[in-house]
């Protein structure tokens, strides 16, 4: 599996580093260890990695600066690698360009699903413009949204709101991110409209609206269009 | 017979004599080479011990010794180190004085001070050379120093009467009695006299002088006879502190309190030393009494009276005022408060007087009192109670009332013809009645004596001069001058009496006032504030605040609630202050060049800072405004130190806690910790174990040993962590708008394998507004309280979680229908590491702890409760912003 994408995995902790590597090569993917933040920025300049994960809490850097070296001249997804209880700097480093986060301690399929997404997303920009998912199926070219096979009449605020979840399908969006991208950047604080809005799409997409299965919430940080794998 | 009462020695005393022998083990000793006069040979026989002393091996340095030229005494000089004397330039010349810092920087076990009673040059930190002797005694140094009788304070009086020459340099008597060893160098006159003619005291000249004068034989005696009763009296002093002590019975502290009544009269002085000796022979405690009137004191009175009660306090008594009009009925009231057994009032000197005399109120009231008349002093009260009126209002007032008398005078000129010089009386009178509004008495006499002459003179016929033509005008003017002087001095009298009320309304609201700011101030930087306004509002003076920190550690800067800005010179004056715990600074004898006076703020382990006043006005503070300030900073201290060991007792408590949890820890935790990893280790091995490796199910149930340890462990750590935040009180939450509903279902989402077994029922409020709270924090203290109920209740039990929206609050309730807590139980689940006995393993005694933490950093509550059908009954009430998103544009 020579076309397997290569991920470079940044992390100063022994075990997380081996863990991951036999999780992920046992997924196909080909995998390069760095154990601090220089050599991790040397290895994603060098080895060209189509994913990186990269730790918050390195010993020799801050992992958001390695992040915002790394965005200064790539868009190669990153997955950002947390501890719980600092939901603030995984916040940030999301603004700051990250793709997604994983939480320690994070289940091994938790993992694969957040590769796979990253990785997808960064792929095709212009997939396919059908999305689906259980009984929802969105059409993004001519913006007809079906749930069951019935159309789902939805307002233009809430339609560009759901768009917004296909294009990212699997990835957790910040509050921040998605009042800038439907709202516009005058709206970054007004986190009460995106609070709402997911409020009523929930209704009219969700099975139970009050055990949501597709607009997941992620407690303190945005919420996750749930994928199919 | 007495009574065992009297025998039992008085508690109080024993304590006090204890106290005594204490201080004197631990503090520096005093020895005072003690003489009748000069030339007996004190500071010869001060040098001579100080040669036995370091033959001894003790560090022995020479603070000052004067040897006035005397060959013998030079000669012991050699071989005595000495610190060097510093210059003081004082306008122009150089004087040479004691260096302090020198010696106590240096610390040698003795210094020798020569001459306690000299006076030390302008400019110096202490006026006298007695308290520095004071300062090295603090600092642990013993002194050895030499005194003459005549400069004793309460002897001053009696050595100026024999020997006809003022004694300006004195010493308080307290040192004599501070002094641990007083060694009585004694030669008989003859003997004195015969080596002042030989040369050996003064040059010859000088000597000549001397024996005309004070040296005469008589005088000697008599200085001798007085420095022997006094060094007896001192010896049978002691020997009764010992016997105290040693608790030999025999004639006990006597019980005796004195009370002198002084006044702002110079002859204050000598009663106020009376009392003092005799408070010292009949070994009691004396109380110094001011009773101040309405009457007003003139300036040079104020000094004197400032005088006498700094004199009555370094003597050792204890000062009380009280304010009244009857200084008799002042006097005994507060002698039977006080508890005093004599009272000792001044004789009065004038004996026509149709009124009694002070002395005859007080033993006319005194009841059992036991009151001494000593000579001398003026009656206090003989002036206060005739209340002559004061002449010492302004010049200004003066011209002011002769002024106002012309004016109407001039008004009524025209109107004579009209009114009838009769009416003119009555209206001039009005204008006499009505100016100690605003004059003082002085005044008014001045305007009363001034209208009747110009009435004389302008109006009564015939006009234009003094004489009066019938005898009925004759007795108008003097019924006039009467009337005018009487109403003058009796409106000028209320008034007096008025202000002296108010002022003393005004003292009492200013403490109350001080007192409430201060209660109120939740903590020392807020007593600061509270202090420093107070002070600032009352005295009109600007204040600097200098607090220790909280370990007593000395301040390095003044506190920011400090009104002037204190320089490097003025922040050693208050550093002086702290160091020696006595005031010092302007107006005191210590540092009187500094622009504030700084005062103390003693603590019970170590001083509590300082406080600078620095007056607006240039004038040295009033004694009553002394004694307000005084009581200010004493309010203040205590405050500050209720504060501390407020502080104190929180930090012991918080050290016992974390004792606790230190022991928890090792007793719980460490538990806890253990077993997962127990579990993983071995299921591992078992696991690498190559005969296990091809049993299925053996390998599933040994992962999955090892993941409920490993999840275990997780939720250890996440609630060890969660603990420590909070513990830390750097928790802030982060509020932003949230469903409730979505904080639920996440925490719900999150036990979804620990509910299993349970069924979880979510009731939100319909049309639930949005709350701005952290979810984060309030989805993890819902997810404890699930997870209590999961562990905690039978399975299939009921879990139901109840939302909605109470005013400005977001309430939360859980309820389950398990079997509840045990009554004693509900008051201490929310305990660190509490758990309820006899439950099952697993948990570690913080997450309810942890789920009420969250709340309570949102400002919320969280109860506990049973519910009517048995089961546990959580309540969490969070203040919140609730939003109103009915306004947001819905398109």
């Amino acid at each position: 599996m020579s076309n397997q994408p290569t991920v470079l995995v940044i992390d100063d902790e022994i075990q997380i580093r081996r863990l991951l590597q036999i999780t992920l090569e046992a997924a196909g993917y080909k995998v390069i260890l760095a154990v601090s933040g220089e050599e991790g920025t040397q290895q994603a300049a060098m080895a060209r990695p189509e994913i990186i994960i990269l730790d918050l809490g390195l010993g020799d850097a801050d992992g958001i600066d390695i992040l915002k070296k790394i965005r200064e001249w790539s868009t190669i997804p990153v997955l950002i690698l947390s501890v719980r209880a600092s939901e603030q700097d995984i916040v940030a480093a999301l603004d700051a360009g990250a793709d997604d986060y994983l939480t320690k301690p994070f289940r091994s399929g938790e993992l694969l699903a957040r590769v796979r997404a990253a990785h997808r997303h960064h792929q095709s920009t212009e997939q396919g413009t059908v999305f689906q998912t259980g009984q929802l199926v969105v059409d993004l070219t001519s913006r007809t949204v079906k749930k069951g096979g019935e159309i789902v009449k939805l307002t233009p605020t809430e339609y560009s709101l759901l768009s917004l979840f296909v294009r990212n399908a699997g990835r957790v969006l910040t509050h921040k991110y998605i009042l800038e991208q439907v709202w516009g950047p005058t709206f970054q604080e007004e986190s009460q409209y995106s609070r709402v809005y997911v409020g009523q799409l929930r209704k009219k997409l969700e099975d139970d609206p009050s055990n949501p299965q597709l607009l997941l919430t992620e407690s303190g940080i945005g919420y996750r269009l749930a994928v199919e794998d | 017979m007495q009574s065992p009462d009297e025998i039992r020695p008085n508690p109080d005393a024993l304590l006090h004599a204890l106290k005594k022998e204490e201080q004197q083990a631990s503090k520096a000793k005093l020895k005072i080479f003690f003489g009748m006069s000069a030339g007996v040979g004190k500071t010869y026989d001060m040098l001579k011990s100080a040669h036995e002393a370091r033959a001894k091996g003790i560090d022995l340095v020479i603070g000052i010794v004067e040897t006035h030229k005397r060959p013998e005494t030079e000669a012991l000089l050699a071989g005595l180190p000495i610190i060097p004397r510093k210059k003081v330039e004082y306008k122009g010349t150089l004087l040479e004085e004691m260096d302090l810092d020198a010696i106590i920087s240096r610390k040698p076990q003795i210094v020798l001070v020569d001459e306690l009673a000299h006076t030390n040059a302008p400019g110096s930190r202490h006026t006298k050379r007695y308290q520095d002797v004071l300062e090295l005694l603090d600092h642990g140094i013993d002194v050895y120093t030499t005194l003459n009788v005549q400069h004793i304070e309460s002897r001053a009086d009696t050595v100026a009467q024999i020997t006809g020459s003022t004694i300006r340099e004195t010493v308080p008597d307290s040192i004599l009695e501070q002094a641990n060893e007083v060694e009585l160098i004694d030669i008989p006159p003859d003997e004195l006299l015969k080596r002042l003619s030989e040369g050996k005291v003064y040059t010859p000249e000088r000597s000549q002088q001397a024996i005309q004068n004070f040296f005469q034989k008589g005088n000697l005696t008599a200085l001798r006879e007085m420095s022997l009763r006094l060094t007896a009296e001192r010896v049978d002093h002691q020997l009764r502190d010992y016997m105290q002590t040693k608790q030999i019975s025999g004639p006990w502290k006597s019980g005796v309190r004195l009370l002198v009544g002084i006044s702002a009269s110079p002859h204050s002085v000598s009663l106020i030393r009376w009392a003092r000796r005799m408070a010292y022979t009949m070994d009691a405690t004396w109380i110094a009494l001011y009773v101040e009137t309405a009457r007003v004191l003139p300036d040079s009175e104020k000094t004197q009276l400032a005088k006498n009660i700094k004199l009555a306090r370094e003597l050792g008594a204890e000062i009380i005022t009280t304010a009244d009009e009857n200084i008799a009925e002042a006097l005994v009231r507060v002698a039977r408060q006080q508890n005093v057994t004599q009272l000792l009032v001044g004789k009065p000197r004038r004996t026509l007087s149709f009124r009694k005399s002070l002395m005859d109120q007080v033993i006319e009231r005194s009841g059992n009192l036991d009151v001494y008349a000593i000579g001398g002093e003026e009656s206090p009260a003989g002036r206060t109670t005739f209340s002559l009126p004061e002449i010492h209002s302004g010049l200004v007032q003066y011209g002011l009332a002769a002024g106002i008398v012309c004016l109407v005078s001039l008004l009524c000129f025209p109107l004579n013809s009209i009114i009838g010089y009769q009416t003119v009386a009555l209206i001039l009178l009005l204008v006499i009645a009505l100016l100690p509004l605003r004059l003082g008495a002085g005044p008014v006499l001045l305007a009363a004596g001034f209208s009747a002459l110009i009435w004389d003179y302008f109006f009564i016929p015939p006009r234009f001069t003094f004489a009066i033509s019938t005898a009925q005008d004759i007795l108008m003017l003097v019924t006039y001058f009467a009337i005018a002087t009487v109403t003058g001095t009796l409106t000028a009298r209320i008034r007096a009496r008025e202000k002296a009320v108010r002022s003393r309304e005004e003292r009492a609201t200013a403490l109350y006032t001080l007192t409430r700011d201060l209660s109120n101030a939740p903590n020392q930087d807020e007593v600061a504030k509270a202090a420093v306004t107070n002070i600032r509002r009352f005295f009109k003076a600007e204040v600097a605040m200098f607090l220790s920190d909280q370990d007593g550690d000395v301040f390095t800067e003044a506190h920011r609630t400090s009104t002037f800005t204190v320089d490097e010179k003025e922040f050693s004056v208050a550093a002086w202050v702290y160091w020696n715990e006595k005031k010092a600074g302007r107006f005191t004898d210590t540092l009187p060049f500094a622009t504030a006076t700084y005062y103390p703020m003693s603590g019970p382990r170590y001083p509590l800072g300082v406080i600078g006043v620095k007056p607006a006005a240039e004038d040295r503070p009033t004694i009553d405004q002394e004694v307000l300030l005084e009581n200010f900073i004493r309010q203040i201290a205590s405050t500050l130190e209720r504060e501390q060991l407020n502080e104190m007792t929180k930090k012991s408590i918080a050290l016992a806690e974390s004792d606790r949890l230190y022991k928890t820890l090792f007793d719980s935790i460490s538990h806890e910790l253990r077993t997962p990893i127990a579990a993983i280790v071995s299921a591992s091995e078992g696991l690498m174990d190559a005969s296990s490796i091809a049993q299925e199910p053996l390998r599933r149930d040994l992962n999955t040993e090892i993941h409920t340890a490993a999840e275990r462990l997780n939720h250890l750590v996440e609630n060890l962590l969660d603990m420590t935040r909070l513990e830390s009180g750097r928790i802030a939450p982060v509020l932003d708008w949230t469903d409730i509903h979505d904080v639920i279902n996440s925490a719900v989402r999150k036990l979804r394998r620990e509910l299993s077994h349970h069924v979880v029922t979510i009731d939100v409020q319909a049309e639930m507004p949005l709350v701005k709270l952290d979810f984060g924090l309030m989805e993890q203290a819902i997810t404890n309280l699930l997870l209590n109920a999961s562990l905690y209740t039978p399975k299939r039990s009921k879990v139901h979680v109840r939302a909605f929206v109470e005013g400005s609050e977001c309430v939360i309730v859980l309820t389950d229908n398990g079997p509840g807590f045990p009554k004693e139980a509900l008051q201490k689940v929310f305990e660190k590491f509490y758990r309820v006995p006899g439950t099952k393993t697993g948990g570690t005694g913080l997450g309810l702890s942890i789920a009420r933490g969250f709340v309570e950093v949102h400002k919320g509550t969280m109860k506990v409760e049973n519910s009517l059908e048995g089961g546990a009954r959580f309540t969490i009430r969070l203040p919140v912003q609730v939003g109103n998103h009915a306004e947001m544009p819905r398109t």
